[in-house]
């Protein structure tokens, strides 16, 4: 985060016709972009080497957040956006963990109805 | 609109906490920012939101079906070079979505910087790269269809499978056709030199699409495709 907000004395320059522009350096954006290369590839290997279980799923989660993260960050600027911004656009998002935990209770709530009643693996 | 930003006192703007407590509490405007930028960030919120659902919704119903659930990594395999390498299409079409984004940023990079030629050419660039995705997903789509998949069942296993993988991979499609039209546009008007008065923020706006649209990809590949 640091390396972040040194960078922002070049970035958001705000010019005296009053455009805010964000421009940094293209070698940032190439970083970024290798980075988000070897993340891909980093997924695509879970899956091509067969990990299983609680492993794969903390290796799955890890690198589609580190991807998410870097793309927003980065490429969609919002490192270098101002708080108000950054908590107006990101915080309401969070709020579908409440919905995702909800119905992930009620799935398997369904899945236990429909054993009891279906029998299972039918 | 540039009135408001030069008369909004911005030299005394304070950072963090106390940052948005200020802006918030602002006389004239929250945030600082050109207002095609604020909308369109607010457009891909609502677009989080419908994405969202669609993902929850397909969570639900692999969770809940007492019938396997087909194997993606066996599913979406292809034959090649004598072998059956598993994901290996939606891998390629990461990549390229990646690259895309990765041109996209040079672009706006470049809009900013004035280079008409250059922003407009790795416009063209990303839109190509676009349009190659969605050449892919047609060839993945017609490769399932033939195979029996239909959004009331499949021969692979849980019938919900065709109507989750239709519904989440043909709306992110559609907004991949959808982006590249636009981009499309948007680097006409570059060449052609539109924006030499207004500014080049426009390419930075096309550009925030754009990589939302490659974002969505980041959780449909974790969630659709690596479960």
């Amino acid at each position: 985060m640091s390396s972040v907000t040194e960078s922002s004395a070049t970035g958001s320059a705000e010019t005296g016709t009053g455009q805010v522009g964000q421009q940094h350096p293209i070698g940032l954006y190439l970083k970024i972009w290798g980075l988000l290369f070897v993340l891909s590839g980093f997924s695509y290997a879970v899956d091509y080497f067969h990990f299983e279980g609680y492993l794969r799923w903390i290796l799955i989660i890890t690198f589609m957040w580190a991807k998410a993260g870097l793309i927003v960050a980065i490429f969609m600027h919002m490192a270098w956006e101002r708080m108000a911004f950054i908590y107006a656009i990101l915080l309401p998002p969070a709020f579908l963990l409440v919905l995702v935990g909800m119905m992930a209770i009620e799935g398997g709530y369904t899945t236990l109805t429909r054993m009891l009643f279906f029998g299972s693996g039918t | 609109m540039s009135q408001e930003q030069m008369s909004g006192g911005q030299a005394a703007m304070s950072d963090g906490l106390t940052g948005v407590v200020d802006d918030w509490s602002a006389d004239k405007q929250t945030f600082h920012v050109p207002w095609g930028k604020a909308m369109m960030w607010i457009f891909l919120l609502s677009d989080t939101f419908i994405f969202s659902c669609f993902l929850t919704g397909y969570m639900t119903v692999r969770v809940s079906t007492t019938v396997p659930w087909p194997i993606p990594s066996e599913v979406f395999a292809l034959h090649m070079f004598g072998q059956d390498i598993p994901l290996i299409l939606i891998a390629i079409m990461t990549f390229i979505l990646i690259t895309s984004s990765g041109t996209m940023a040079m672009a706006v990079n470049f809009g900013y910087a004035r280079n008409r030629k250059v922003t407009a050419a790795l416009m063209f660039v990303t839109a190509l790269f676009g349009a190659s995705f969605v050449g892919m997903q047609a060839f993945e789509w017609t490769k399932l269809i033939e195979e029996g998949v239909r959004p009331w069942g499949n021969p692979f296993g849980a019938p919900q499978f065709g109507s989750a993988f239709f519904m989440i991979t043909g709306f992110h499609g559609l907004h991949v056709t959808g982006g590249v039209i636009y981009l499309l546009i948007v680097a006409f008007k570059v060449l052609r030199g539109d924006y030499e008065e207004r500014g080049y923020e426009i390419v930075e706006i096309a550009g925030l699409y754009w990589h939302f649209v490659d974002l969505v990809w980041v959780f449909i590949f974790a969630f659709f495709y690596l479960w």
